[in-house]
């Protein structure tokens, strides 16, 4: 079948077996690297993006329920090419060990954010648990979403 | 990290005899056309061109043998060469990790990264340096004691000559002076400073390209099918099964099965739908009574690892006795392995996140049966994997179906790959006795640990055990008798590792290996000894170190102040008055492998007396690995050791049936999340003027132990059985009520 899905603001035709998940197609399709690939089982948040303002698992989320739908990856995040608020922050408090997890972090963040501007640090380590970093990156990761909500 | 993406095998392969490369700033490396005239580069141990060159622009490249994945080892690296050089960071590039560029300096393990392999660049970069400037002071005319160095450019009375200028493209043809001048450390403007980790901006914005997005052209995806059981035989493939997929091919050499398609989709699907007949044959103990099988196991030998005085005949009046394990435990990387390979005409290249490039080139030429010289593995930064995971595997695994098909192959492990087929960190278990003397000493310590025989080895490949081809069958748990003396000074110490003839699971190293283990077992004991002696842990260990050990010292005196650690017995007495909420404190202290890094650490814990949970509040921390290189780098690195290593002691266990292993995913091996992480507080002491030693182990090996002390001192229960399971923690409770 063919979705049509519109990612970072492009729209894309996604032609495919209707099953494939989102992830398959952002990276292998259209190019994508942020969204990882971890668990494919919705365990991890490695492959977090944002659908029309929801935070979901790319891995689990097939094509065919996306027709029509607004994807954002840690690449749609970019300003003019530069990072953006929440990448900016990320970078200052060097939030990343080997950073595999970190895109799906950023766009959890973003998540976040977009529905708490200001969030507690109770609602911070709540809104980020979906997420899993094994290089125990987690402090510095929460410096980072104070630091993007104080900016 | 910049790859060329569509190189054909042949101009990758002439690396290994004359390659010619052009670097980008941004790291990485690109061989350039075939056309351009062949330079040779050296990959000797011990020459200068080995590790550093500099082009006619002055812009210099750094090889290193050791690789990094996150840990800053390689922006450690670029700065320890610009400081010996005198040119700015953002002139320097590191390749790592590629058999044709780099030299082989060892796995990277161990800790070692920025104490040996960045030691061997710096003197290199030194060497360089030095010779650099005998060539200036002899093409200006000047005396050589007259030159300055200022970003790259030599200037002496009356003239001044860059770097670039100076080599105008040559090699240096130099062997590193070992013994050659070091700048002096308070000349330093680059080293100890801390500069943002090379790569990092990228890996936030979706840049940066991993190992996991590697795609070289006529590149097929591939997905390993394993048994259902360590010990299987495959029986039949029922290719109709996927009939219904669209051009997916089946690889199957004795029990080694893929199935490979043009789409990435395609192949996990094939994966997941193959029906596959296997008969299998249960190998394994009984989980249930591991230790009792561990405690069987035939012991191959016995490595002593300290032996003072007596201890059979050292006079007591009581003994302290208790019996310590730690799990089994799975890498958990976040990305599970990928390799990419491409093997045809009998020569290969292989991708891969392997730590270990050089010792793969030689499992691959063993496993393959081709020379060495026709082996080129080339390491791209990945998930992180903390040892030795299934990079090397998979690699394996990518090269055999590429020989088979004759065409680039990628392998990407699934989640339940990962969990299931990595090797292991491997089952410890402990005996420790102190027999104290009527005076309230200790007058003997003795242990004895229960460990695999083997140490930090080529680690047998899956997919050439899988189909019948070459490999190593040594055991290779890494260097885990480390840290199983201690670094107290009692009058008797034995020390002994028992070293099993087998472990259940192919077993390897994971970050900080025995270390962490024995020093949980070590320093929770020395706890259970303070106690029993009504003494404070801190003041206790700091009468036990050697009084000529000044740096040991320090860091007790400076945790002590650093964590506001008020003298005392444990445990605490009182509690807090909240119910069944309990808090305490705990210490342990570590002098690593008992001749490097020094950490000490204080935890502090709450837990729930009727769930039987504990929260790891707070952590100080206070480490001196002597001259600091990237104080940020080794910032994060005892940050993610604390919180990598309170999840290992509290939540992680794998578990197996007689068959294989049923953790297969996080649900069944869960991890910390955020919730549950502790606060980290940190002081670094910096010796700028010692060596520099390694930051990425030595604090994980004492997280355990505080957490069991603070336990302990929270509400008198010692914790000996990591992990510290809630069940676990109700029963300890449990017992002492009755």
């Amino acid at each position: 079948m063919s979705v049509s899905i519109e990612v970072n603001g492009t729209r894309h035709d996604i032609d495919g077996d209707p099953s494939m998940p989102l992830l398959y197609a952002l990276r292998d399709q259209i190019g994508l690297r942020g969204a990882k690939f971890g668990c494919g089982l919705g365990q991890c948040g490695a492959c977090t993006v944002i659908v029309d303002g929801r935070a979901v698992f790319s891995c689990l989320t097939p094509i065919s329920a996306l027709e029509g739908r607004a994807v954002t990856t840690t690449e749609g995040l970019l300003e003019d090419g530069k990072p953006g608020k929440v990448h900016q922050a990320f970078i200052d408090e060097q939030a990343a060990q080997c950073g595999y997890c970190i895109a799906g972090m950023v766009m959890r963040v973003q998540h976040l954010l977009e529905r708490n501007a200001d969030p507690t640090d109770e609602e911070i380590l709540t809104g980020m648990q979906a997420n899993l970093c094994r290089c125990g990156t987690h402090a510095a990761i929460i410096r980072a979403v104070q630091r993007a909500a104080r900016t | 990290m910049t790859i060329a993406p569509n190189l054909s095998r042949r101009s990758l392969l002439q690396g290994a005899g004359g390659l010619v490369v052009a670097f980008s700033l941004t790291g990485g490396v690109r061989p350039a056309s075939a056309e351009t005239a062949a330079v040779l580069k050296s990959v000797a141990e011990g020459a200068v061109d080995s590790y550093i060159s500099i082009d006619p622009k002055g812009m210099v490249t750094v090889y290193s043998g050791k690789i990094d994945y996150g840990t800053g080892v390689r922006t450690g690296f670029a700065q320890m060469a610009a400081e010996e050089l005198s040119v700015p960071l953002d002139r320097v590039t590191v390749i790592e990790g590629d058999t044709s560029l780099t030299p082989d300096q060892g796995p990277t393990y161990g800790s070692l990264s920025i104490e040996v392999g960045g030691q061997a660049i710096r003197k290199a970069a030194a060497t360089a340096r030095e010779a650099l400037l005998d060539a200036a002071g002899e093409r200006l005319g000047v005396e050589r004691a007259g030159l300055t160095i200022t970003d790259g450019m030599i200037r002496g009375d009356g003239g001044e000559i860059s770097y670039g200028d100076l080599l105008n493209g040559e090699n240096f043809s130099l062997e590193v002076n070992e013994n050659v001048r070091l700048k002096d450390p308070a000349q330093f403007t680059i080293v100890g400073q801390p500069i943002i980790r090379d790569g990092l901006p990228g890996k936030i914005t979706g840049a940066f390209e991993y190992m996991q997005d590697l795609k070289i052209d006529g590149m097929a995806h591939a997905r390993v099918v394993r048994p259902p059981a360590i010990d299987a035989t495959l029986e039949g493939v029922d290719e109709s099964s996927i009939s219904h997929l669209p051009d997916v091919q089946i690889v199957q050499k004795g029990n080694f099965l893929a199935v490979v398609a043009e789409s990435e989709w395609t192949a996990v699907r094939a994966a997941r739908e193959i029906s596959v007949t296997w008969a299998t044959t249960e190998s394994l103990p009984d989980q249930a009574q591991l230790w009792t099988h561990v405690r069987e196991t035939p012991i191959a030998k016995d490595d002593v690892t300290s032996d003072i005085g007596d201890v059979d005949s050292a006079a007591g009046t009581r003994q302290v006795k208790a019996t310590y394990d730690f799990a089994l435990h799975t890498h958990g990387s976040i990305g599970p392995s990928c390799s990419v390979a491409d093997f045809s005409d009998g020569k290969l290249v292989s991708w891969s996140s392997s730590q270990a490039t050089h010792r793969l080139r030689g499992q691959l030429s063993d496993m393959f049966s081709v020379p060495e010289e026709d082996v080129r593995c080339i390491y791209i930064e990945g998930a992180g994997c903390y040892g030795r995971n299934g990079h090397e595997d998979a690699a394996a695994d990518a090269a055999l179906i590429s020989r088979e098909l004759g065409r680039p192959i990628r392998v990407q492990w699934m989640r339940h790959d990962e969990h299931g087929w990595d090797p292991k960190g491997p089952p410890t278990l402990i005996d420790l006795t102190a027999t104290i003397d009527d005076a309230g000493a200790v007058a003997a310590w003795s242990s004895e640990f229960f460990i695999p025989q083997g140490a930090g080895g080529r680690v047998a490949l899956l997919g050439a055990n899988l189909a019948d081809l070459p490999t190593n069958q040594d055991t290779n748990p890494g260097g885990i008798t480390n840290d199983s003396a201690i670094p107290y000074g009692f009058p008797n110490i034995r020390t002994v590792c028992h070293r099993l003839e087998s472990t259940p699971l192919r077993p390897s190293w994971i970050r900080a290996p025995g270390r962490m283990q024995n020093t949980f077992a070590n320093e929770a004991f020395l706890d259970e000894v303070a106690a029993e002696l009504a003494v404070d842990p801190m003041e206790y260990r700091r009468g036990l170190i050697d009084p000529a050990d000044k740096r040991g010292l320090a860091v007790l005196d400076r945790l002590k102040e650093f964590a506001g650690w008020e003298p005392r017995p444990s445990p605490r007495s009182g509690g807090d008055g909240d119910g069944a909420r309990l808090t305490g404190r705990g210490m342990a202290y570590v002098k690593y492998e008992l001749k490097r890094t020094y950490v000490g650490a204080v935890a502090e814990v709450s837990m729930d007396a009727n769930s039987g949970a504990i929260k790891v509040d707070r952590f100080f921390v206070v480490h001196d690995c002597g001259q600091i290189i990237n104080p940020a780098g080794v910032r994060a690195q005892i940050e993610g050791n604390v919180i990598q290593t309170t999840s290992r002691t509290l939540m992680e266990e794998l578990t197996f049936d007689r068959n294989m292993v049923t953790s297969l995913d996080w649900a069944s091996y869960p991890i910390l999340r955020f919730p549950d992480v502790p606060e980290v507080n940190i002081e670094l002491i910096d010796y700028p003027n010692e060596v520099p030693w390694g930051a990425g182990e030595p604090t994980a090996a004492v997280v355990s132990a505080c957490i069991s002390n603070a336990v302990f001192d929270a509400a008198g229960i010692r914790l000996r059985s990591v992990p510290f399971k809630p069940a676990k923690v109700r029963a300890a409770l449990s017992e002492q009520r009755s």
